[in-house]
Parts: structure tokens; C-alpha cells; sequence
């Protein structure tokens, strides 16, 4: 019997307005507490909900960029249950009119394209947070988040693997990053998922009871926890069993879903219309404003910079996964810098110094200019590559001036030929039985040779004119 | 009692600004009177020590030609589930004991500004549920005009204290009536502005779609100065209305001629007190002697309006109302074992018997399975019901109806049957479904002495409209300004 | 309608309401004579009606992102039956 799996998203994502969605507290990460709370966000009684019209404009902005159709009349709903991280025991949100439907995602695995259909998109508040204090056997609610404006997007069941889950997640992250609606942090809860599966006989139509699984914290923990509640799904079918709708809570420690105890009997949310906002009617001129207002997505800056510029598809796509990195090399490249240096530089040295010091690329301090500057000293043959290298390196962490740097070290290239000459002199005088091993036909030791040389003008030399005078000097 | 109890509001005002009587002496008398009043149980709170501070303070700014508000240097007081910084504000709810809010109602910063002295807060229907003030936590209160009988809910305690000129005027509550039907019964009068025109923050809720705050007070001209006070939009409320504030005192002219007056039948049939319908139509023959017309119509949508009511402000009640469970204000039950079992001790010891009910109701009616057969019928209706009133604003300018079927009931008589309590709403909660304006005003004495409300209805924004009328009304009588306490010779 | 006990046993656990037991009979009999009334709405023919949860067309209530200072602390947890000085109390909440 062949199992198909399938598969459905729900993300939450965190929108980077500055204030919260019903009140004027500050959506900042962090922060002690109940220090970014107000009578509103804590759900005092006599308080009233306003809404923050960023969300309004990110909402949609996301969901034009997901191709939804928009819900020109949307309104917001109350769903009611009692917890301790929702003050008001009811969560604002949208359910009959999501400000968003019918969308679509375009993804690929390997070779295969692929349509996600996005159910719907809907705006809706954040809850706090809940920290068990076993001091006092005690758990304090904190507030800070409650009010944090979400969108809540919701695909269909058409995922068939965890690589088409991934696929699907960064495709999502990197289009919401580029619109500057979320920066899709999945560590620091931004962006967060649970993903909802079923198994089926392969070919079958029908759709088998699904479970929900939460708790999933990285695009690692969802592909493991996809290949075990497949598993684990099948095995009970095969040995006869029914698949229990249920939430289950993925232990990434234990590397298994387990069957969350049900907060309440009936999930019995008893939505209706949230009589205290008035509902929203977006016209046509402010959609359109809104869509003038999208920059070039992801794919087609891919294609483009693989067209403009002749980059390779490889490198075309590593810049584009990621807005930070396309505004530095866009802004690079427009300050002269050839875009083939400029990205070479980008996914080579600059890639690593993000990976070695784990910085992100928009919270780099290394600006376009100084690159440009560095890329420059390199065409004017100012300073040699493995000078630059080094030069890089120094002035990745803090911005430091490149041109200053190279004068303050004295890492100026030597481009005295008449230097060079010398000290080729030099090096071959020491080092006769090396030139004999040439002239016997060791053709490696011109390497050595040319190192020598490298190193007493202290690297400083252009690399290529020494190997030219070393080469001559030879004789070939 | 001193005299000085005796003037209107406005009239305070203005002896005020004369210099004839000064703040601190006004909110002297008011203490002076609540005190002997006590037995009324009209308020929850009292706060007098900052009332003289602040009378004196304001004193001296009108003195000094600061505080210019036709009300300034007037004390009031203020219905408590109404959000008083610093002030317990109850609900009259044992799950609210304490509770101090850390800012002010919208409504209450407005008064403040102009330079009103608020002497405490007033007693009601626990949670503004209720019609007749017996359901509050603190025991009811007592009708001036009759100490064993009701006062009216649920802003029973804000028409008392008036009645009793405890203060010159009051802020209440209405969502099916509550301002409106104390008013009558305590022989005031009280309106219930449009939907919207008055800030709804920090207003603690019942339902959402239907309160609204309003003043109870000697007449309409003193209402008229306290709308026009604390009319306005309010970037704290996204309900509220972008209407101007203010012209409401001066457009009482008293002219009524030409204006239709509408006359419903269904209002006037079965159930009514023969006595309640002898004098409210009486209303009908002034206004018409002042030249105004009168227009008979039929308004069959009244067989509808109580269901639809309790289905509506049940439901938004029971989740309004989720928010209080010990967590973050107010009371919370001891010997709980754990998270849930603090919710449902909490909750169950700290509601009263009414507001239970209507939770549980306007949890059924929300409820998976019952949603469309009753909230979103009850909303269908209710849109029925708004286009029936527009019909009827089509034909007249505005509508003349009882209050309530009877006058004041006694105290203990009406709680056995919660039912029969919902039915004797069915003139005011037609007016919270279509977000109109409803005042109350008196219009004669039931042969047991005690006096009975007439309803003016206005179309939307129409407060002009309704001010005036009731302000002719009581220009050619004097039902208003009768006082159970003059009565008694000190 | 009927209403039964059971049916009120759900519509109080789903409102954290959990009342004894006479109470819970009298509240039985109390709903089904409400909820009876309420059907005569069924009377009502509303097919094709718009169900009006606002009553005027009020619409695009929106405000500026500005952050505004927060509430202090201390005022936000005064009220609080069981509180530390930075976050409310309560027991031991199950995943």
C-alpha cells in the first residue's frame, strides 16, 4: 500500500507596525513584564478597541502579494474562551469576512512547480504570555504581546511533503520580508506555524481525519515532525486503528507529537461580530495604492538580476532570498561597483562573516559604499585581493572607513616594478637550488618562488605582476 | 432642606457664576442631604472629601473667570459602573469589590474640565441588569416617592438621588431603558441620546451595541446642558459619532408647532395601566394645544422587540462580561484547586443570580448549533425593527409612548418571575435597537401618589427634536418639578 | 424549546459558571420559559434580511501608529487579587 500525505498550513506572522492593533502600546520584542501594557491591552473594564490602520495596509499588502482576492467589506469578531494569556476571554478576529481569500503561492522542490492555494488571510491580536515560576508554583501572565497585531494565513491542504512545506514556508517569509510587512522571525516567535496532516491510500479523493500539531519552532522541527506523525498515522491505520482529531504538541527533544490535553471540552468559540469596531471598506484607490506601493518581488528580481546583470542562477537566488541583501547590492551596484564583484564579495566573504558572528544581514553595520570603495581599490589597483580579503574582515564589524584603513595599516599595494624586480633579484639569489629545480623542470616551484617574493613585499604586491617578473626572470 | 436643593442645574449654575452661592456650599447641602437621605441606598460610594476640595478649587477658578461652562460648580453623581480614576467603581457587583480604575470615562473627563463636583457613585442593577435596582450587591434602592417601592433600574439610584435633590443632576446607563424607566418612576427626567453621540469609554459593558451613558436630572433644559457637555467623537471609541457638541440648550425654544407627533397604537393596548395611558396621552393633547400635530400609526414591530432585545444584550453580555474571573481585578474566590475551578468559584460566588442568567442565556444563544436561530435571527430583526422606525420617522417628527406598562411596583415583587420583569421593557428596548434617542420626562401622578414617565422617541441625531418637545411640555406644566421631599417640612 | 440540564451543563462550563444543583434546575426551568419566548421570533419571516450588527453605517475607524506611553506597572497590577510586582498570579496553567 503507498501512503500520500496531506498536508495543511496555518501561520501566524507578527507585523512590524510600531503599535499594537487596538491600542497605542509599542510592539517592541522584549521589554520587562507588563511594561508595554495599557487598560486597553489588559482588558480593563470600560475599555474600547481602536484599530492601528498599518495593520490594515500590511494585512492587505500581504494578501495582494499572495494574490488573494480582497475582501473589500471585512469586519472583525470576537472568538470567546477563557485562558490566562487572553485578559478580555475573547480574542479579536476575523471569521466570516477575513480581509483576504482565495490566493496563491507558487513554489518549487527540485524541479517540480507547484500551486499552494491560500484559503484565507485574516487579521487578528495576539495573546500574552504565560511563564510557569516554580518558586512560588505560580504562573505569571504577561501582557506585552497581547494586542500584537497577527495575520493569520491559511492554505489549503495541497502540500504532499515536508520539502514542499519548507519550500512553501520560505517562500511565504521571504515575500512577507521583502513587502517590510514582518520580519518573519521564527526564534523569536514572528512567524509561527502548525501544521495540520492526514494520510491517505495514494490516488484516493477523500480527506482522512487530521491531526494538528503545534509547537513547531523551526523549519527543522516541522519536517521531522511531518515524517513522524506520517508515520505514526500510518502505523495505526495498518494496525487497524482510527486517527484521532486531536492537537498534538511536537517535543523536539523527544523528537515526537504528543496528544495535548484539551483545554476545553467543546471548542464551542461562539464567534460573533465584534460590535465595538466598525467594519472596514476598502476602496478600489486604496488597493491600488497599495499594490503601487510593492516592490519587485523575489522572482522577478532573480530573473532580472540574472538577465541585467549575467549572474548565475546560483547566485541570482541566494541575493534575492532576502530583502536586506538585495538593497545592499542593489545600492553596491548602483555606485559603480560591477554586479559580478559586488555579489561575489556578497556570497563569499560577507556571507561568512554574517554566519561567523550570527548577525542578520539587515542588522550588518558594513554599508554599500564601503564596499564600493573596497571594490574600487581593487579596479585601481590600489590593493591587492588577499589584501582586500584581509581588509574586509577588519572593517565588516564596525564600518570602518576601507580607504583609511588601507592608509593607517600601509596595506597599499606595491606597484613599484622596479621593487618588485629587486626583490625578485633577492629571492632568486637565495633560493638557486630552487631555480635549478625549475630549470630541470619542476614547474610547481615557480609557485614557491613567486611566494617568496609575496612575502617580503609583506603581500602588498599585485599578485600577477610578480608572478609576470618571476616568470620572465625564468626565463619562460 | 436647604432651598438651594430646590433649583434646577442650570439654575445652580447660574447663581454660581453671580457669586450668590458659592460651590463649597452646594456640595455642602448635597452631603448634608445625602446624609439624611441614607436610607434611600442610593449610592455605592461617596466621596466627599475630594468633592469640597475640588468645589473650592473650581470656586475659585469661576470666580476668576476660568470656568465659564454653564454647569461649572454643579455636583453630580455618577452611576457606578461608570470608570471613575481612583474611585471604587463596582457594577454593584460583589465580582468588582474594590475595584479603583486607573483612569477616567471619556464622559467623566469632560465634566471634570468644565469644573463639575462629583460627590459619589450610584447604586443600580448589578451589572446594569435588571429593572428595578434590586439586584445590586448592596441592597436596593429605595424610591423616594415611596420607601417600599422600587426605584427602577437600572440607574435606580442616579433617579433617586435626584428625586431626593441629593445631587442636581446624575450620569446613568441605558441599554434597554435603564436611564429612561428609573426616570419615570422616580418622576425625573432622563434621555438616552442617539447611539454613538456619547463616548462609550470607560462605560463598563453590557451590550456593546446598545449602551450608551445619559443624564437623569430636574428637566429637559438640565439635560440638554449636560449633553451638550459630553456629546462628542471620541478617537478612544471607534463607535462613536463625528457629531458636534453643544447646541442643544440653546435650541430650546419651545416651538413645537407644525412638528408630527406619532402616535403609535401597539403602545398604547393590553398591558398598559389605565392610569399610565390616561396621562401619557394627556402629553399628546399639551403638545397639540402648543400646535404641534398628531398622527396615528401602527408599529407591529413591538411584538418583537423584547425577544430580539434579550437575545442581542445577552449575548454581548456573556462576553463582556467573561473578562472578570479574578485574574486581573476585583474579587476572587478563595479554595480553588486549580485554574479552572478559580474561574467557575469566582464567577459563580461573585455573580449575582440575574447576571448568571443572562450569561448562560447569551452563551446558548451564541452557542454552535443555535447561533442562526437566535443571534442572527435576533440581528435580522433588528434590522426589521430600524427600517420600522425609519418608516415611522417618515410620517412624523417624533413618537410619543408610555415608559413603562405600570408605575413604581413594590420592592420584592418583581424578581419571582424574570420573564414577566423582560416584558415590562417593551416600550424602552426598541429604542436601544435602533440606536435612537428616548426621553423620559413626568406627566402626572397614579392615584397612589406615584408618578408616571412619558417617552418622547427622536429619529437618529434627533436630540434637537426631543429636548424641545419635552422642554414645551414642561413649560405648560409642573409634574417635573415635584419632589417627594419638598412634602416633608423640616 | 427544550432546554434540558444537560444543555446547561455545556453552556456553563463553556462560560465558567458551575451552579449547584437546586440552582441548576430552577436556571433549567427560568431558560426554557426565556428561550420559549425568544422562538416567537420564528413568527418572523426574515429571509433575504441583512443580519445589523451596526445600527448606523459607521466605517474605516482607524488610528495613526504612534506609539503612545505606556501604563505604568504598579497601576495595571494594583487591582489584581494576586499579583507580584511584575505580572499577574495564577495557579498552574496545563499546556
Amino acid at each position: 500500500m503507498t501512503w500520500e500525505t496531506v498536508i495543511g498550513l496555518e501561520t501566524h506572522v507578527e507585523l512590524a507596525t510600531k503599535t499594537k492593533i487596538f491600542c497605542s502600546c509599542t510592539t517592541e520584542f522584549g521589554g520587562a513584564p507588563n511594561t508595554h501594557c495599557c487598560p486597553v491591552c489588559t482588558g480593563m473594564p470600560g475599555t474600547l478597541p481602536v484599530v492601528n490602520k498599518k495593520v490594515v495596509e500590511f494585512a492587505a499588502k500581504a494578501g495582494l502579494a499572495l494574490n488573494c482576492e480582497i475582501t473589500r467589506y471585512n469586519k472583525f469578531d470576537r472568538k470567546n474562551y477563557f485562558y490566562p494569556d487572553l485578559p478580555k476571554a475573547y480574542q479579536v478576529s476575523q471569521l466570516y469576512l477575513p480581509i483576504a481569500r482565495n490566493g496563491r503561492v507558487s513554489i518549487q522542490t527540485g524541479t517540480e512547480e507547484k500551486d499552494i492555494r491560500i484559503h484565507e488571510l485574516h487579521m487578528e491580536e495576539d495573546a500574552g504570555k504565560l511563564v510557569h515560576d516554580p518558586w512560588i508554583d505560580q504562573t505569571k501572565c504577561d501582557y506585552n504581546r497581547c494586542g500584537v497585531p497577527l495575520i493569520e494565513i491559511v492554505t489549503e491542504p495541497d502540500f504532499r511533503s515536508a520539502d514542499e512545506v519548507i519550500a512553501y514556508l520560505e517562500k511565504l517569509k521571504s515575500t512577507l520580508e521583502y513587502l517590510g510587512v514582518s520580519d518573519c522571525k521564527m526564534q523569536e516567535g514572528s512567524l509561527r506555524c502548525d501544521v495540520n496532516l492526514s494520510v491517505r491510500p495514494a490516488g484516493s479523493a477523500e480527506l482522512a481525519t487530521r491531526t494538528e500539531m503545534k509547537n513547531l519552532n523551526s523549519f527543522k522541527a516541522i519536517s521531522r515532525a511531518i515524517a513522524y506523525e506520517t508515520r505514526r498515522q500510518i502505523e495505526l491505520i495498518e494496525e487497524g486503528k482510527r486517527v484521532i482529531q486531536e492537537t498534538r504538541r511536537w517535543d523536539d527533544n523527544k523528537d515526537a507529537t504528543f496528544s495535548m490535553r484539551s483545554k476545553e471540552n467543546a471548542q464551542d468559540y461562539r464567534y460573533f461580530p465584534e460590535p465595538d469596531i466598525p467594519p472596514l471598506e476598502l476602496s478600489e484607490e486604496y488597493l491600488d495604492r497599495l499594490r503601487s506601493e510593492q516592490p519587485e518581488m523575489a522572482q522577478a528580481r532573480k530573473a532580472r538580476y540574472q538577465q541585467q546583470y549575467g549572474l548565475p542562477e546560483y547566485d541570482a537566488d541566494i541575493l534575492t532570498s532576502q530583502k536586506a541583501l538585495v538593497d545592499f547590492f542593489e545600492e553596491t551596484v548602483a555606485l559603480g561597483a560591477p554586479a559580478k564583484e559586488v555579489s561575489n564579495w556578497m556570497l563569499g566573504d560577507m556571507m561568512r562573516r554574517l554566519k561567523d558572528e550570527e548577525l542578520e544581514p539587515k542588522d550588518m553595520k558594513l554599508t554599500p559604499a564601503n564596499l564600493a570603495k573596497l571594490i574600487r581599490m581593487i579596479a585601481d589597483g590600489r590593493i591587492n585581493r588577499n589584501t582586500a580579503a584581509k581588509v574586509f574582515r577588519a572593517i565588516f564589524p564596525d564600518n570602518a572607513d576601507a580607504e583609511e584603513y588601507v592608509k593607517a595599516h600601509g596595506l597599499e599595494q606595491v606597484n613599484d616594478a622596479g621593487l618588485v624586480a629587486q626583490v625578485v633579484e633577492q629571492v632568486f639569489a637565495a633560493n638557486t637550488s630552487a631555480v635549478a629545480d625549475f630549470k630541470a623542470g619542476n614547474q610547481k616551484v615557480m609557485g614557491f618562488l613567486v611566494g617568496q617574493v609575496m612575502k617580503e613585499l609583506k603581500g602588498k604586491a599585485d599578485p600577477k605582476a610578480v608572478n609576470q617578473a618571476v616568470r620572465e626572470k625564468l626565463g619562460g | 432642606m436647604k432651598e438651594i436643593l430646590n433649583l434646577t442645574a442650570l439654575q445652580l449654575g447660574a447663581a454660581i457664576r453671580k457669586g450668590e452661592v458659592s460651590p463649597v456650599e452646594a456640595t455642602r447641602a448635597a452631603l448634608e442631604q445625602i446624609e439624611a437621605r441614607k436610607a434611600d441606598n442610593a449610592f455605592t460610594a461617596l466621596t466627599a472629601e475630594t468633592a469640597l476640595r475640588r468645589a473650592k478649587a473650581v470656586g475659585k477658578k469661576i470666580a476668576a473667570g476660568e470656568l465659564t461652562a454653564p454647569l461649572a460648580g454643579v455636583p453630580l453623581s455618577i452611576k457606578d459602573n461608570i470608570c471613575t480614576k481612583g474611585v471604587s467603581t463596582t457594577c454593584a457587583s460583589k465580582i468588582l469589590t474594590g475595584f479603583e480604575p486607573p483612569y477616567d470615562a471619556t464622559l467623566v473627563e469632560k465634566l471634570d474640565a468644565l469644573g463639575a463636583v462629583p460627590l459619589g457613585k450610584l447604586n443600580m442593577d448589578e451589572f446594569a441588569m435588571g429593572s428595578t435596582t434590586e439586584t445590586s450587591f448592596y441592597g436596593p434602592t429605595h424610591n423616594p416617592w415611596d420607601a417600599g417601592r422600587v426605584p427602577g433600574g437600572s440607574s435606580g439610584g442616579a433617579a433617586a438621588a435626584v428625586a431626593a435633590r441629593s445631587c442636581w443632576y446624575a450620569i446613568g446607563s441605558d441599554t434597554g431603558g435603564s436611564i429612561r424607566q428609573p426616570a419615570a418612576y422616580c418622576g425625573v427626567t432622563g434621555i438616552k441620546p442617539t447611539y454613538g453621540t456619547v463616548s462609550r469609554y470607560g462605560l463598563i459593558a453590557y451590550a456593546s451595541s446598545l449602551d450608551q451613558m445619559g443624564p437623569l436630572a430636574r428637566d429637559a433644559a438640565d439635560c440638554a446642558a449636560v449633553l451638550d457637555a459630553v456629546m462628542g467623537k471620541d478617537p478612544r471609541d471607534g463607535t462613536s459619532l463625528d457629531v458636534p457638541a453643544g447646541g442643544l440648550l440653546a435650541g430650546l425654544t419651545g416651538d413645537v408647532r407644525g412638528m408630527k407627533i406619532g402616535i403609535p397604537a401597539d403602545c398604547f393596548g393590553d398591558g398598559l395601566d389605565p392610569e399610565v395611558m390616561k396621562s401619557v396621552l394627556a402629553v399628546a393633547d399639551v403638545l397639540k394645544a402648543r400646535g404641534a400635530e398628531l398622527v396615528e400609526f401602527t408599529f407591529p414591530v413591538m411584538e418583537y422587540v423584547v425577544p430580539t432585545y434579550y437575545i442581542i444584550a445577552a449575548a454581548e453580555a456573556s462576553s463582556n462580561l467573561s473578562r472578570f474571573d479574578g485574574v486581573k481585578y476585583g474579587w476572587r474566590a478563595e479554595g480553588y484547586e486549580d485554574l479552572t475551578d478559580l474561574y467557575s468559584k469566582t464567577r459563580t460566588e461573585g455573580f449575582g443570580a440575574e447576571v448568571k442568567r443572562r450569561i448562560l442565556l447569551g452563551t446558548f444563544v451564541l452557542s454552535s448549533g443555535y447561533y442562526d436561530a437566535y443571534y442572527k435571527k435576533a440581528l435580522q430583526v433588528k434590522g426589521l425593527i430600524k427600517q420600522a422606525f425609519d418608516d415611522a420617522f417618515g410620517k412624523c417628527d417624533l413618537m410619543l409612548t408610555p415608559v413603562a406598562p405600570t408605575t413604581a411596583p413594590k420592592i420584592g415583587e418583581s424578581l419571582s418571575d424574570p420573564l414577566q420583569m423582560y416584558l415590562s421593557d417593551i416600550y424602552t428596548v426598541s429604542v436601544n435597537l435602533a440606536g435612537l434617542p428616548g426621553l423620559s420626562m413626568p406627566c402626572g401622578f397614579d392615584s397612589k401618589g406615584m408618578p408616571i414617565g412619558a417617552q418622547l422617541i427622536g429619529p437618529a441625531l434627533g436630540e434637537a427634536k426631543v429636548l424641545n418637545a419635552a422642554h414645551a411640555f414642561q413649560l405648560d406644566t409642573d409634574y417635573h418639578k415635584q419632589s417627594p421631599v419638598e412634602k416633608e417640612a423640616r | 424549546m427544550k432546554i434540558t440540564t444537560e444543555m446547561v451543563d455545556y453552556i456553563s462550563v463553556l462560560s465558567r459558571l458551575k451552579l449547584p444543583q437546586e440552582e441548576k434546575e430552577q436556571m433549567t426551568g427560568e431558560l426554557e420559559r426565556i428561550i420559549g419566548y425568544m422562538d416567537t421570533l420564528n413568527a418572523l419571516d426574515t429571509g433575504g434580511v441583512e443580519p445589523m450588527s451596526h445600527v448606523f453605517p459607521v466605517k474605516n475607524v482607524l488610528r495613526e501608529d504612534q506609539v503612545v506611553p505606556s501604563f505604568d506597572r504598579a497601576e495595571l497590577l494594583k487591582n489584581a487579587p494576586k499579583a507580584d510586582e511584575e505580572a499577574f498570579l495564577v495557579p498552574k496553567t496545563v499546556e
